[in-house]
């Protein structure tokens, strides 16, 4: 891992961080009670995202401690009781320009970093795996595009405290997360580059995991693309982010991210259960020639 | 009251901006009230995880939150500072004697009663009427009323309406495009109004550089009104016929694209915000000038910063759908337009504070209400810098962070403006006076709980819980059992308003024409309090030296 500068963002960060810890906050790829903060990046993305955030809320926190500053200063300094007579100054051209340039150059500042960031979370070139995710009312349905894992398809439901008679698959267990949990969960390999489809079949939902800094509009009729990188081996938990009906509220997102090993164990365990058959691939994983699509 | 009509017909009939800005800011109070009441109603369901009052019907929360927000926007913000204090103000600001279309002032306020009850009707269509009435103290009664309410019915869409779930939902969707359609029709008029009135009816010596700010914040106000109410009329109108008359504009199924109808909402959606926070900035000014006993300072610098938030605010909208799939491009443009804006807002900000700086402040009722203003306006209009940039917006986008940030600049900051124009305002329009102290009750209880209620929905929202959620995961239970909390804080401070001002207009201490001194030199202080019928008997004449 890259040494960081100890820049003043990261001062921060380190210390809410720090504090988080007390909170229960830290490691968290779902939410933990009393949470004030992101939740864990699990991303390069969410990694960059929290880093930008870090920067903005000093800037945030000082543009307001300022005004808060000013506010007190004039309401103490110039109180009818302590100046009866009120001045007459209506106009003072170098405060204005400076109160103009300096916001100008605040948000230039803040421009800049972001321009690249949002560059870098457009898209990804080279895709190790390409996920779909579809919105239903109200629960995911996920294919395996490409890479490893083509053609495995599943839907996802939430897990429920009391299910209806002949749904006991979705019996919500002991320790699992309410409203968090599935039947089925999204698996996939980190350190890979996964390029995530959405699109969706009644009306537009949101696929949307906090802790990769991923969210996209699954809108029917459409088919919208981002990417993720995920970095560390574990649960992550997503809800869906677009109002579409009376059970928005629970359809939620359950990816269980493993070694590219485990990930291809997975992959053969599902090929078999779904009467899958997979690709021939070269060695070093390339695809080969007649089998490349398209 | 000399000149006055008798009875009903004074109201109904009444072609008098100042009847018309009364009835108008009555109307404003009691659509707040109710949509206050919503508020509580589901935060009550929100302060524990789990089912709680709406026992598991979620479609009835989801209307809910959509009536609420139509509400609080529709039918009290815009109501009350626009209909109510532009109204009242803008002719006695400028020496008129009444606007420029008396009979169609009539028109658009009465337009908003049947709006209204449209509304209702949407809302209230899919309870089981006849069955409810029917099971009512029975044993059949299914357990609350809530199981009486079509789980699929209503609409409960959010304010926003997007298709296709607009599409989908049942005829109380109709009912609401249709108030929607009366509601613009009502501001459009008025706009036409307040613009005529502003360029032509000016007394003589007032050019529009005289003008007092509050004048030139409903002007801008107005002209965004006609220029973004018209789009969203061919939005719903869109919408209207997709789910009645075959068209495909937003489906589908026959080639057409939900996200147009996004587009064309939010080129509406976005002006609709700074119409809301427009005329909260000239109350702002006015009162701060009074009660510092000083002209606003940078008099043009303000004007030109309201035109140009109004302006700027038509070429943002898309980045209320950075998560929808734009292009990159798309996103990098609305990212650094939106943040453009902030700049003539720190302006205003900062201008106001220069204003103070000098100044000789007395701390009555309204000051206390503009002080809080700039103070949390600026809370808020730091996280919408925030929420302006296409790459931080993602994890933000539809969570709680979002909903903090708008009830920042709407619930705190345009909700404060309001306040100071009331309490500004009351003694001139009542000829009675609110007693002081319970002016700084209100302002200390109002203060305390709508930020006890919003400042921790920036936590859920950076913690990832989303927006309209009748549920949520149990990590969320901490801070949202504070929110509600600071809900019922703010409404029994707010019912305990609304009773203080029917107790003061039934026994309080008569007004002056001027009861806040030699800082109120805008024309209505002139006269007494309340005005005659008729305002002005002689046309004033505004002298050369400047004051405004």
């Amino acid at each position: 891992m890259k040494m960081k500068k100890i820049t003043l963002p990261a001062l921060f960060s380190t210390f809410f961080a720090f504090v988080s810890l007390f909170a229960g906050g830290a490691l968290a790829d779902q939410p933990k009670p009393w949470q004030m903060g992101f939740q864990d990046p699990a991303s390069p993305v969410m990694e960059k995202l929290v880093n930008l955030h870090d920067y903005l809320l000093v800037m945030c926190v000082v543009v307001c401690v300022f005004v808060l500053l000013l506010l007190t200063y004039v309401c103490i300094r110039f109180r009818a009781s302590k100046n009866p007579i009120p001045s007459k100054t209506t106009h003072n051209a170098l405060i204005e320009v400076i109160w103009t340039v300096i916001p100008i150059l605040i948000l230039v500042a803040i421009v800049i970093p972001s321009w690249k960031l949002i560059n870098y979370m457009d898209k990804t070139d080279k895709a190790d795996v390409t996920l779909k995710a579809i919105g239903y009312q109200w629960y995911w349905g996920y294919e395996y595009m490409d890479g490893p894992g083509k053609g495995i398809h599943f839907e996802s439901l939430m897990k429920l405290e009391h299910p209806d008679k002949g749904q006991e698959s979705l019996q919500l267990q002991k320790g699992e997360p309410r409203n968090l949990e599935v039947d089925n969960q999204v698996v996939l390999p980190i350190e890979s580059n996964i390029r995530v489809l959405t699109t969706a079949a009644d009306v537009i939902h949101s696929w949307s995991i906090p802790a990769f800094g991923v969210k996209l509009d699954a809108v029917p009729g459409k088919v919208n693309e981002t990417w993720v990188r995920i970095t560390k081996v574990g649960d992550y938990y997503g809800q869906c982010s677009q109002l579409c009906g009376s059970r928005h509220a629970f359809m939620p997102i359950h990816i269980h991210a493993v070694s590219k090993e485990d990930y291809a164990k997975w992959v053969e365990k599902k090929d078999k259960e779904l009467n899958i058959k997979p690709e021939a691939v070269a060695a070093d994983g390339k695809k080969t020639e007649e089998n490349k699509t398209k | 009251m000399q000149g006055a009509p008798k009875g009903w017909k004074r109201w109904v009939y009444s072609t008098n901006h100042k009847d018309i800005g009364t009835m108008y800011i009555i109307y404003g109070i009691m659509a707040g009230l109710i949509s206050a009441g919503f508020s509580v109603w589901f935060r009550m369901e929100l302060q524990y995880p789990g089912n709680q009052i709406f026992d598991g019907n979620y479609q009835f929360y989801n209307v809910l939150i959509t009536a609420h927000a139509l509400l609080m926007v529709f039918f009290m913000i815009m109501p009350s500072m626009i209909g109510g204090f532009g109204n009242w103000f803008v002719p006695l600001m400028i020496g008129a004697p009444d606007m420029a279309f008396p009979r169609m002032n009539n028109i658009s306020f009465w337009l908003m009663v049947p709006a209204f009850l449209l509304l209702l009707t949407g809302m209230l269509w899919p309870f089981e009427w006849t069955t409810m009435i029917h099971d009512f103290g029975s044993s059949a009664w299914r357990g609350s009323i809530y199981q009486y309410y079509d789980p699929a019915g209503g609409p409960g869409t959010g304010w926003t309406i997007y298709p296709p779930l607009s599409i989908k939902a049942d005829i109380s969707m109709d009912f609401t495009i249709l108030a929607l359609h009366l509601l613009g029709m009502s501001s459009i008029l008025g706009a036409i109004n307040f613009i005529v009135t502003i360029l032509n009816m000016r007394a003589p010596g007032m050019t529009l550089h005289k003008m007092p700010l509050f004048v030139w914040a409903i002007f801008v106000t107005a002209v965004l009104l006609l220029l973004a109410l018209p789009v969203l009329a061919g939005a719903i109108t869109m919408l209207l016929t997709d789910r009645n008359f075959g068209t495909h504009f937003f489906r589908p199924e026959g080639g057409g694209d939900p996200i147009l109808f996004q587009h064309l909402f939010w080129f509406f959606g976005h002006p609709e915000v700074y119409i809301i926070i427009l005329p909260g900035f000239g109350i702002i000014s006015q009162v701060v000038s009074t009660f510092s006993k000083k002209p606003v300072f940078g008099y043009l610098g303000m004007v030109y910063a309201m035109c140009g938030i109004g302006f700027l605010g038509f070429v943002v909208w898309a980045h209320h759908m950075f998560t929808t799939g734009l292009s990159l491009n798309t996103r990098l443009y609305f990212t650094v337009a939106t943040m453009v804006i902030a700049v003539p807002t720190g302006i205003k900000i900062f201008s106001w504070i220069a204003t103070m700086w000098g100044g000789s402040i007395t701390f009555k009722t309204p000051m206390l209400w503009a002080i809080g203003f700039i103070f949390v306006f600026v809370v808020g209009g730091v996280t919408g810098v925030v929420l302006a940039n296409a790459g931080m917006d993602i994890p933000m986008h539809d969570t709680y962070y979002v909903i903090a940030h708008f009830h920042y600049v709407m619930s705190l900051g345009a909700l404060f403006s309001a306040f100071a124009g009331f309490y500004y305002w009351f003694p001139k329009m009542s000829g009675k006076m609110m007693p002081e102290w319970f002016g700084r009750l209100h302002f200390a209880g109002t203060f305390i709980g709508t930020n006890v209620t919003f400042f921790p929905q920036h936590f859920l929202g950076l913690a990832g819980m989303p927006r309209r959620y009748p549920d949520y995961p149990d990590a969320f239970a901490g801070w949202n059992y504070v929110s509600s909390i600071g809900s019922y804080i703010t409404m029994a401070t707010t019912i305990c308003f609304v009773f203080m001002v029917f107790y003061v207009l039934r026994y309080g201490k008569k007004a002056a024409g001027n009861p806040w001194g030699e800082g109120a030199n805008t024309l209505e202080w002139t006269l007494s309090s309340p005005p005659e019928y008729h305002s002005f008997t002689t046309q004033p004449t505004i002298s050369d030296d400047g004051h405004h």
